[in-house]
């Protein structure tokens, strides 16, 4: 079956390789979610409805979306340059900032949440500066959320960016050098498309995750209905409820929309790709 | 060293400063604020009750519990990343978007809901009850409580399996920790690799092949030092990751204490219990763990980059 | 040619896999086999070692930690056997959602009866008619819910009815997620159903007071948080024991306790898990564990981590501590926690009313 799937190439273990993929792949994603799907399918069309799309799981919809995308953005940009800085620039402390950029890993989610809190809430180190000077109230706010998601977000896009540039070939810029472009040509005709698909990643990756962000949200958010409520949350309150039903319900479209989205990045990664080639 | 910085002194000095300051002013503000205000707590009481938060039995068996969760986890997903990157880039297929697409899944689905669709398979209501994993492990559970009578290598070892064996536990014990993490830490290796090994293209092993190299030398000699970066960090990540997971793990473990609890678990019920210092030192001690990863990874880098400037000043020499 | 090639290719490479597959697989059971290996089935046979799983809620940590020694030391005497009580806390719906799914718990000692009622339903791992199996409907120790406000009680907060006033700021939990919000939700709209009359005029007063809560945390400890560390609202609604150890963490002269006029009597339960004792072989020692709650150095080691005792010795012995309030309970004012929760915390209840039009 694999032969007709896929195109002819002289490497070997490509069915050893895509057998390993597929088996892992149905043992730890597929067949437990599916568990999952099951689930919510045990609602009927209209019952399905109510769960999924009522007005407070849309304005969740909305709120959760809408954080985890500009967290993911910001990443993208503070993330390429960071990355940048990372592998290319050697100044002292650069191990240190290296080893900084996994923290959001380690740190039980709980536990970011509760620190992110301390330091933007009113009487925190950075929160009673902001809302001082600019009258910006970060904790318990729609903005506290984006904190929160941008903070988890930042390894993935750091540490996708960073190997493609360790292994970008000098002898590119150099030849950009020797036709005569400026530094910011190379670096944004030559470079940049060269990191385009990496960044696409990790950006889908940081948004992805947002998207799912329960831990470190819950706490400085306010948790507000209808304001700053995030959709995870409402499945969590479902749960507590022992509705797993109308819980996997939410949890299914939450997650056909995150596929749909990655789906699409994934796509314009390949296009992307494809360009460069 | 001087090798790296080759490449990078073709920036502007002006440049170089500026990309500089913003990256460790976004650095700043976002990760290192949040772990100064960690360890401000941690230390809130001094040293002594600091230390003392991480020694107490519970946190060691915690502690214990995480670092055998990760060792078993980051080895697995290793198998995974590499498979799936060399099916995935080596080749062209049908469905490759789609495939791909499905490796980063785990990120895009709530860590709560991670945990809860083992909770599915495996629960008192689920798919594999625990009274059908019983019946379907019990002819493994009589060999092994067999093996375990006659004395064979490791009777405690043996007898440490049949007693497992014979009333599996899979939620709320170590396997559907285990199950747990390696779901949410799935993507990592093989989400490092394939942007890499798509830059890199196939040329290499292709060129290796013809000169006679066989399958699995293509692998250890081209393909492994090209990727080894991109591995790299995939391991850092997935390793960090596994050890501070809580969302998914929080619906698996059941929280029995000494027992269950990993260290991100024990961090949140200490902050519940009233216990903050405790719970920040606990917290601590897990970015003392990352970083502890970090090291090992610098120690490795710059080995590494010994031995490529040495390398490479051989063939300097060479063609002089 | 090629498929020599893929074939030591995927001879090796499947070698490796194999072997790393299965020292993973034994390092896993084997971790597993250690945590089981003290169990009831292994131990029972001649080291009469015993151990029962308690699957507890969060603040009874220290309340259990004295009460396990003081029974193993009363079982030790009085059958010679050694038991070892394992202990779980977490949030009590998530903890009874855990037995439900195959935590095996041999005793659960939670926040709400609605919580164990829901494992007797879902599971049926412990019959229906569980809360009259022991005295006082199960609930060896109560506790209710009072004001904590800010040192000087600046906004003069004395009542319920003054949490609606415009400007004070009022902290509790979700009651959503946590099961400890629904007894200050239920005492608020308790007061309002006595002082206004009515249900319409209840659920008025209580969106109006909702209408001062800035930050809906998850859990009660999150609460306690915001408002003692973040140092937001003017006022949070917690149960006694918290305010007390709110006292005792942060300082006594930084917070004051203020008692309504009315509050809620809140009766933590708990219950033998039948099902579970019976595969654990655990059925009277795990009676004997919930029974000793009620004995008096139970009764004493509650007061003492600010639990009401519910023995009239104790009642009296910790008479000072505790202040005497007006307290009604669930079953008196609400039909029991079934029908309350159905009215007030399912989906489209009355707390969902008040945020949504």
């Amino acid at each position: 079956m694999a032969f007709k799937l896929k195109q002819k190439s002289v490497l070997p273990g490509f069915n050893l390789s895509f057998g390993i993929t597929i088996f892992y792949a149905s043992l730890i994603v597929l067949i437990p979610l599916a568990a999952v799907f099951l689930r919510a399918s045990g609602l009927s069309f209209s019952e399905f409805v109510a769960a999924a799309f009522s007005e407070r799981v849309l304005a969740s919809y909305k709120v959760t979306f809408l954080t985890a995308f500009a967290g993911a953005a910001t990443n993208a940009f503070f993330g390429l340059i960071l990355a940048w800085v990372l592998t290319r620039y050697r100044f002292p402390g650069h191990r240190v900032a290296d080893a900084l950029v996994d923290l959001p890993f380690a740190l039980p989610t709980a536990v970011a949440g509760i620190s992110l809190t301390a330091i933007y809430s009113k009487n925190g180190w950075v929160g009673e500066w902001l809302d001082k000077a600019f009258g910006l109230q970060v904790a318990y706010s729609e903005l506290g959320i984006y904190v929160a998601l941008t903070f988890i977000g930042l390894p993935f896009v750091v540490r996708t960016l960073q190997p493609v540039i360790e292994e970008l070939e000098p002898e590119m810029e150099e030849a950009a050098t020797t036709l005569g472009a400026s530094r910011w040509q190379t670096l944004y005709k030559v470079v940049f498309p060269q990191l385009l698909p990496a960044l696409l990643t990790g950006f889908s990756l940081a948004f992805s995750r947002a998207l799912g962000e329960y831990g470190s949200v819950v706490f400085i958010s306010g948790n507000m209905p209808m304001r700053t409520e995030i959709t995870p949350l409402l499945i969590i309150t479902k749960l507590h409820q022992y509705q797993y039903k109308e819980a996997t319900a939410v949890a299914a479209v939450m997650l056909v929309a995150s596929f749909i989205l990655l789906l699409i990045i994934n796509l314009l990664q390949r296009w992307a790709e494809r360009r460069t080639k | 060293m001087q090798f790296i910085t080759d490449t990078s002194s073709k920036d502007p000095p002006w440049l170089r400063r500026v990309l500089t300051g913003v990256a460790l002013l976004f650095l700043g503000a976002f990760i290192l604020l949040p772990l100064a205000s960690v360890f401000t707590a941690a230390l809130e009481k001094g040293v002594a009750v600091y230390t003392a938060s991480f020694t107490e039995a519970d946190a060691l068996a915690a502690l214990k519990l995480t670092l055998l969760v990760a060792a078993i986890t980051v080895p697995a997903n290793v198998v995974f990343g590499i498979a799936a990157a060399w099916a995935i880039t080596k080749f062209d297929f049908k469905g490759k978007s789609l495939l791909v697409t499905l490796i980063d899944l785990p990120f895009a689905v709530s860590p709560v809901i991670a945990g809860l669709s083992f909770v599915l398979v495996f629960g008192l209501h689920g798919w594999l009850t625990p009274e059908m994993q019983t019946e379907l492990l019990a002819p493994l559970a009589k060999i092994a409580r067999s093996g375990a009578d006659a004395g064979a290598v490791g009777e405690w070892f043996l007898d440490g399996i049949a007693n497992w064996l014979e009333d599996p536990k899979i939620i709320f014990a170590t396997p559907g920790i285990v199950l747990a993490t390696i779901f949410v830490t799935f993507p990592f290796v093989a989400r490092e690799l394939i942007p890499l090994m798509n830059q890199q293209g196939r040329d290499e092993e292709l060129a290796a092949l013809t000169l006679g190299a066989s399958g699995w030398q293509v692998f250890r000699r081209v393909t492994l030092p090209n990727i080894k970066w991109g591995l790299f960090y995939g391991i850092i990540l997935a390793n960090a990751r596994a050890m501070g997971e809580f969302g998914a793990v929080s619906v698996v473990s059941g929280h029995i204490r000494g027992e269950t609890n990993t260290l991100p678990l024990h961090v949140e019920i200490l902050y519940n219990e009233y216990q903050s210092t405790a719970a920040f030192a606990c917290a601590s001690l897990l970015a003392l763990l990352a970083i502890v990863t970090l090291v090992l990874k610098s120690i490795v880098e710059w080995h590494f980059n010994n031995v490529k400037r040495a390398a490479a000043l051989n063939t300097k020499q060479k063609f002089q | 040619m090629k498929t020599t090639l893929s074939n030591t290719f995927a001879g090796t490479f499947g070698k490796l896999t194999r072997h790393a597959a299965a020292a993973f697989a034994l390092a896993a059971f084997a971790a597993a086999g250690t945590n089981n290996d003290a169990s009831p089935l292994a131990g029972t046979a001649f080291a009469k070692d015993v151990e029962i799983l308690n699957v507890s809620y969060d603040p009874t940590r220290e309340l259990y930690v004295e009460y396990n020694a003081a029974f193993s030391k009363y079982w030790k005497q009085k059958t010679g056997d050694n038991v070892r009580v394992r202990q779980s806390h977490g949030g009590s719906g998530k903890q009874a959602r855990a037995v439900i799914d195959g935590l095996r718990a041999d005793v659960v000692t939670l926040a709400l009866a609605n919580d164990v009622s829901a494992i007797a339903e879902k599971a049926r791992l412990l019959p229906k008619d569980w809360q009259t199996r022991l005295p006082l409907g199960s609930s060896p120790y109560t506790s209710t819910i009072v004001f904590l406000v800010r040192a000087g009680n600046p906004k003069n907060i004395r009542d319920w009815d003054d949490l609606t006033k415009p400007g004070v700021s009022v902290i509790t939990p979700n009651p959503k997620t946590s099961g400890g919000a629904q007894w200050n939700y239920l005492a608020a709209w308790q007061f309002a159903r006595e002082k206004f009359g009515g249900e319409d005029k209840a659920k008025a007063f209580v969106a109006k007071l909702y209408k001062n809560v800035p930050v809906l945390d998850s859990g009660a400890r999150g609460s306690t948080t915001t408002f003692v560390q973040r140092g937001i609202g003017d006022i949070f609604i917690s149960w006694e024991n918290e305010a007390f150890l709110a006292q005792r963490e942060f300082g006594k002269d930084k917070f004051d306790i203020v008692y309504p006029s009315i509050s809620i009597l809140a009766q933590p339960t708990v219950a033998v898990v039948d099902k579970n004792v019976k595969r654990n072989k655990t059925k009277d020692v795990a009676t004997a564990y919930l029974e000793y709650l009620y004995s008096d150095e139970g009764q004493d080691i509650a007061g003492k981590n600010f639990y009401r005792p519910t023995n009239p010795k104790f009642i009296k012995k910790y008479e000072a501590q505790f202040k005497q309030l007006n307290l009604f309970t669930i079953d008196d004012k609400f039909g029991g926690w079934a029908k309350a929760f159905a009215d007030h915390f399912a989906d489209g209840g009355t707390f969902d009313q008040i945020y949504v039009k």
